[in-house]
């Protein structure tokens, strides 16, 4: 790759597979990619494309035994994650790397004030004295627009709704200025004024404090709006990645061709049929041989349905992983 | 679709779905009251679809319930086929059931799991004495299936071996079973990836464009809402503060709760996005068990004077069809 920004985050390889009852799972399966100081990659897919395992996996986050990272690596600052002694993850989880999830509500404590769990951080990673993490903790909260933040440190998530819990949630990732945020499917739960809301604060936040963002998401208007870059998974696999207007302009995989066709867009007269993906995702227990795209692919030739295809560049930052040279009609 | 001409298949004034509020030990106090749906007019014509859009809180799923008479109506009146449902008793309602269905969000929970599927959409011929013999059933069935673009075998199965989108299939095809005029789809496509919405929302159009089908479209979702919709209200607190065509509603939004709308939705196309503004609405919705006195869009709109904040502007025509409640909208 020809960028010249610091890499902070590279994935190579990362396979983790999930042990059920109809046998091995494999959700994410050789994935790689990268994320340099300060951007924000998005990583979009639909349900069991494996970009949430993706993420939690980042993290160590992964139940065992159910689940089990399998192989690759994750450089962070220099080091394996994947190697690391589970305290030196500890370590790292809230201070160098956040995470924001998807559900506030199951991610916060419903026991403990807002105020403990927004300055736990600090007082946990930086030895900072409980008094002042609970001001910088009112701080935080009035840096994310709660109002009342500093009554509403003494508040209980139940007393906040669902907008202002993801704020909450915003502040106590941001509390030790992490070198990169993980957020996953951060405002899917929420109206669409509160989602603006929730994602503009989240860019100019990240943005002042220098931090990268890794955005998973299925919203490719919100992609579109907020990625630098772009990382496209199908089936646990990346089908393809790129700079977000190269994705949006000049989409190179069949996928993400028919992924673009397929969502009703704000900015056309309407009316226009829509152009779906025929036929279903694979079983991720039952993947085929070659492309996992290859059963619902228009330009599938029997070479994709034995042998699977590798991601590799097309272009300056932009690689796909298809064995068929198309591009988009124009 | 015209204005002055039949009596439309479905005609709303004034409806008020309101929820008492109790608490105490056997809930025997009531301390409030929401009102859900406060005050609505709209019609919708045979064939037709209208969009109701709005976030969570503002009415749209409660107004598509009392449509049907799935809840009790506290005011107004609901006239289907020219004649007032409003106060008809669950046998008058019967016969009429089969000319109103219904499409959930959620193809996971609506569907009976321990039914084959087959006599899950053969089911409301039973209900509704369409059921003949057996044989015609299975008939009957199979063609829905087929209708809906799964494979009649597949009506031996059970609900958990389907997908979300097939799953959502054989919803449409248990309401289609009984020849409706008229499908209230509340969210129907909500709960499915991007891929499948698509085969999804064309199979909404080809059903309409086949049998004629009105629909009552609820959806939180205005990219879907604007591909699918000939007329869209949008919903706010328990108000309609603005009806108009596809047309009208997207290129000329009167409303400033619709401006904001809109603005909010993100574009799939980041050229486009980097020259729009992305100024946020602020606040959140607020209770409807306390709405705010005047308009109500006063506590978060952008150009709310005292007028707005004691005077709730009435629903007007601004232009032919095109309607919107805002003291400052301009003809």
């Amino acid at each position: 790759m020809a960028r010249t920004a610091t890499k902070l985050l590279e994935v190579d390889g990362l396979a983790v597979r999930f042990h059920t009852d109809r046998g091995v799972v494999p959700a994410v399966d050789g994935v790689s990619f990268d994320v340099a100081e300060g951007e924000t990659l998005a990583i979009v897919g639909e349900s069991g494309s494996g970009k949430s395992v993706t993420a939690m996996s980042i993290l160590r986050l992964i139940q065992r035994p159910a689940g089990e990272i399998a192989g690759g690596r994750v450089m962070f600052e220099g080091r394996d994650l994947l190697q690391l002694p589970e305290r030196q993850m500890q370590e790292i989880r809230g201070d160098r790397i956040a995470m924001i999830s998807q559900e506030p509500m199951s991610s916060l404590n419903p026991a403990l004030t807002i105020g403990l769990q927004v300055g736990e951080p600090l007082n946990r990673h930086r030895g900072m004295p409980w008094p002042d993490a609970l001001q910088v903790a009112g701080t935080m909260l009035r840096k994310v627009h709660i109002p009342g933040a500093a009554s509403r440190v003494r508040a209980y998530p139940h007393e906040f709704s669902g907008g202002m819990r993801q704020r909450a949630m915003i502040a106590m990732a941001l509390t030790c200025t992490p070198r990169l945020i993980i957020a996953d499917e951060p405002t899917t739960a929420l109206d669409v004024t509160v989602q603006a809301q929730i994602l503009e604060l989240l860019k100019q936040l990240t943005r002042e404090a220098g931090s990268a963002m890794i955005l998973i998401t299925h919203d490719l208007g919100v992609v579109a709006r907020y990625a630098d870059r772009v990382c496209v998974m199908y089936a646990g696999r990346v089908v393809e990645s790129g700079p977000a207007l190269e994705i949006y302009e000049d989409p190179r995989h069949p996928y993400t061709m028919g992924l673009m066709a397929s969502v009703p867009r704000l900015d056309d007269a309407g009316r226009q049929r829509l152009v779906p993906i025929e036929g279903q995702p694979p079983d991720l227990a039952n993947m085929p041989p070659g492309c996992a795209f290859a059963p619902r692919c228009r330009f599938v030739t029997d070479r994709c349905r034995q042998e699977r295809p590798a991601l590799l560049s097309v272009g300056d930052q932009h690689m796909k992983a298809c064995f068929a040279d198309v591009a988009q009609p124009t | 679709m015209s204005h002055s001409q039949p009596e439309p298949l479905l005609a709303v004034r004034g409806l008020r779905v309101h929820f008492p509020v109790r608490r105490g030990l056997l809930a025997k106090r009531q301390v409030g009251t929401v009102k859900a749906v406060d005050g609505i007019d709209f019609s919708l014509a045979a064939g037709e679809t209208l969009g109701l859009v709005g976030e969570s809180g503002s009415g749209k799923s409660t107004a598509g319930l009392a449509v049907l008479r799935l809840l009790d109506v506290t005011g107004g009146d609901v006239r289907f086929e020219g004649r007032d449902i409003t106060a008809l008793g669950r046998t008058e309602m019967r016969p009429l059931r089969r000319r109103m269905q219904m499409v959930y969000q959620d193809p996971f929970s609506s569907l009976n799991p321990r039914m084959k599927v087959a006599d899950i959409v053969g089911e409301p011929l039973i209900v509704h004495g369409e059921a003949g013999s057996r044989g015609a059933r299975r008939e009957r069935v199979a063609e829905l299936l087929d209708l809906v673009g799964l494979r009649p075998e597949m009506g031996r199965r059970y609900p958990h071996e389907f997908s979300g989108g097939q799953r959502q299939r054989i919803g449409i095809a248990r309401a289609l079973a009984v020849s409706p005029a008229l499908v209230v789809c509340d969210e129907p496509v909500s709960a499915l990836d991007v891929s499948i919405q698509a085969q999804v929302v064309n199979l909404f159009q080809d059903l309409q464009a086949r049998l004629g089908l009105a629909y009552l479209f609820i959806a939180h979702d205005l990219a879907v809402v604007r591909h699918i919709s000939d007329r869209i209200a949008v919903m706010y607190l328990g108000k309609i503060v603005e009806l108009a065509s596809r047309e009208q509603l997207y290129r000329r939004p009167r409303h400033p709760y619709t401006r904001a709308l809109l603005a909010a939705v993100p574009i799939p196309n980041p050229r486009l996005e980097a020259q729009r503004s992305h100024q946020a609405l602020v606040g959140e919705i607020p209770s409807p068990l306390a709405p705010p006195p005047g308009c109500r869009f006063s506590t978060r709109c952008p150009m709310a004077t005292d007028l707005c904040r004691t005077e709730e502007p009435p629903l007007r025509d601004l232009a032919v069809g095109h309607r919107a409640a805002c003291h400052f909208a301009e003809d």
